[in-house]
């Protein structure tokens, strides 16, 4: 199964050039700090981190170079930091990363269909982006919300709860550029027992 | 059933504040000070006490891991906190994190006071932004309210929390993959010894403690070892959160007494299994990495290690992971087996063939397409991976395999079978 973060190869048809912008240089001094002063390799999954978001969500190789310069790494360090963790993406992916659960918790309640429902309503295979490169999908391994089974991981958000329904308005919604609902969609506080909702 | 009173984890779903103003109210950072000043002995000494063990999967006593903490080393003393929750079916540090994270924060103090450490890392997984979002906000009121940082508490002890997101690594829940991936590289585990607690972080001393386990220790201190080992048995004391999900009518966490009985946990606290208990067909009882147990005796089991080691399972992370009859119980270990083959770092042979290896017989089972000698093969290959490799992971890919053909073989030869005859 594809996936833009379990890719081993640097991406070569776009690498614009990569310059920290001057809010993420601000993060940087500040992220350092948290770790001894001749240690700052430490700071190399935080700042892969942030020049992903800086760059539309993937990596190129000049962001990785970037990201070697500034704390003093070799390229490969940091390419073979880049290629371990699934986080990483590096390839271009669409304006939402819709990451669906598949693990064994999430696929008794039902994640099966919501890979099926993704497929229809974001136009593209699970692995690939939509042409009009407002979704990637991808089927991901557990993400540790398993009390509230099926789930999905959008961009940065949990979706919680889900059904076939519930999560075809999702991304119909994303679709319209209309807001939509972190957590829960059946109203539930957290993982509490169902039955006790007005508790 | 655990009493209102006893419960530790008085937020766990979030429907008070989770900031400094509410932890307060809980009692939470009340009397820091005075627990700091029972002196680091007196400290690791109620910890043995009460018999607390590690709340991450092993079940190793924590007092005693606390106390493999040199004295004095020379060198800087890490505590670390292992917060990269990502054993299937286990989201219980998640509810700590987001709804209660200043319990937390204080048991961070405490632990790493009584380890003569002057600074925590919390690795969280990268997975988790909004958790990371409120315990970050947490730590930021700690430092301002000078709870932590210079003179934490007003005890004389310095003390520095630093949260570190990881980004979507299992295996850097193991200990030392954890330390690697902290010190910036990638989380393959270290060969031991030297263990953590000689050379762990940065070559110095370190304890790498899961969020549950940090979390409960001020509480134990401040209600005293012997409230916290009346609960449960011995060797098996205290409480626990349980995360139960998978075919339940409502799926939860919750935190209750050690060695509650399997089915009065469904049944009370999860709604009971989808179709009534004689409709159960499995339970995994403890993260994905135990084996699984047959109905027959999820009847009775009760929920603490040695029990259920005593049934050739684990407690682990307390994940009960719960299966009915409508379950295909082989696609079921079959994913388990594609999420090891994804997670297996690479470092050691044994795992890193072995565990892509059982993934495509195990999917080639689902449908029967394999012979009968195949299932003597696949076990026979989980023997020899199982203690073959650096960390654990080794052992968790083979276990719910080998826990598959112990209660459910019949299931497997009867798909060879009709495999064998739509074939003829």
């Amino acid at each position: 199964m594809h996936h833009p973060g379990t890719n081993n190869k640097v991406y070569k048809k776009i690498n614009d050039n990569f310059e920290w912008s001057s809010d993420n240089f601000k993060k940087i001094s500040e992220i350092i700090k948290k770790y001894p002063s001749n240690r700052i390799q430490s700071a190399v999954i935080p700042l892969l981190d942030l020049a992903q978001r800086q760059n539309n969500g993937w990596l190129s190789k000049n962001s990785m170079e970037k990201v070697a310069e500034t704390l003093s790494m070799s390229y490969i360090r940091v390419l073979e930091v880049a290629t371990f963790y699934s986080m990483f993406n590096l390839e271009p992916i669409g304006k939402n990363f819709v990451q669906i659960c598949r693990t064994t918790p999430c696929w008794l309640r039902g994640s099966d269909k919501l890979s099926k429902v993704a497929q229809e309503v974001c136009e593209t295979n699970v692995g690939e982006t939509s042409d009009n490169k407002i979704f990637t999908v991808v089927e991901v391994e557990c993400l540790g919300a398993c009390c509230n089974a099926p789930m999905v991981q959008i961009n940065d958000d949990y979706y919680e709860d889900l059904d076939e329904e519930s999560f075809k308005k999702i991304l119909q919604d994303l679709k319209d550029n209309k807001s939509i609902k972190v957590g829960s969609q059946i109203g539930r506080k957290s993982s509490q027992p169902e039955r006790k909702f007005d508790a | 059933m655990l009493k209102e009173k006893d419960k530790i984890f008085k937020n766990l779903y979030g429907f008070e504040d989770w900031k400094l103003e509410g932890a307060k109210k809980r009692g939470i950072w009340s009397n820091t000070k005075e627990l700091i000043k029972m002196g680091s002995e007196k400290i690791v000494e109620e910890i043995k006490n009460s018999q607390l063990r590690g709340r991450g999967g092993a079940g190793f006593p924590a007092g005693l891991k606390w106390s493999f903490m040199p004295k004095d080393s020379g060198k800087d003393h890490y505590l670390v906190v292992n917060a990269d929750e990502s054993e299937p079916g286990t989201c219980k540090d998640r509810e700590i994190m987001r709804n209660d994270p200043h319990l937390l924060l204080e048991g961070c103090l405490v632990a790493a006071f009584a380890m003569h450490a002057h600074t925590c890392y919390i690795y969280i997984r990268g997975e988790y932004y909004s958790e990371s979002s409120n315990l970050q906000k947490a730590i930021d009121e700690a430092y301002a309210n000078n709870l932590i940082g210079k003179n934490a508490c007003g005890t004389g002890w310095d003390f520095d929390i630093y949260l570190h997101r990881g980004a979507g690594a299992y295996i850097c829940g193991e200990e030392t993959a954890l330390l690697e991936s902290l010190e910036g590289k990638k989380g393959q585990p270290r060969l031991k010894p030297p263990f953590p607690a000689g050379a762990g972080l940065y070559g110095c001393p370190t304890t790498v403690t899961n969020v549950e386990t940090v979390a409960v220790s001020p509480t134990i201190l401040r209600r005293g070892s012997k409230w916290f080992s009346n609960l449960g048995s011995a060797n098996n004391t205290g409480t626990k959160i349980f995360s139960i999900s998978g075919h339940v009518n409502n799926p939860c966490n919750v935190e209750e007494e050690m060695g509650i009985p399997l089915k009065d946990l469904i049944e009370k606290h999860a709604g009971g299994v989808i179709g009534g208990w004689e409709n159960l067909l499995a339970v995994i009882p403890g993260g994905a990495s135990v084996p699984l147990l047959p109905k027959s005796i999820c009847d009775t089991v009760k929920m603490d290690f040695d029990s259920l080691k005593e049934v050739q399972s684990g407690l682990g992370t307390a994940a009960v992971i719960v299966m009915n009859k409508s379950t295909d119980i082989v696609e079921a270990i079959a994913r388990l087996s594609h999420f090891y083959k994804h997670e297996s770092c690479g470092q050691c042979t044994p795992c890193r063939e072995g565990t892509g290896w059982m993934y495509r017989m195990m999917e080639k089972m689902v449908h029967g397409n394999v012979e009968h000698q195949d299932i003597d093969k696949i076990l026979d290959v989980t023997k020899q991976i199982e203690g073959h490799t650096i960390c654990a992971l080794g052992d968790a890919a083979a276990w719910p395999i080998q826990g598959l053909f112990r209660h459910f073989r019949p299931e497997i030869e009867k798909r060879i079978q009709e495999r064998n005859k739509r074939v003829a």
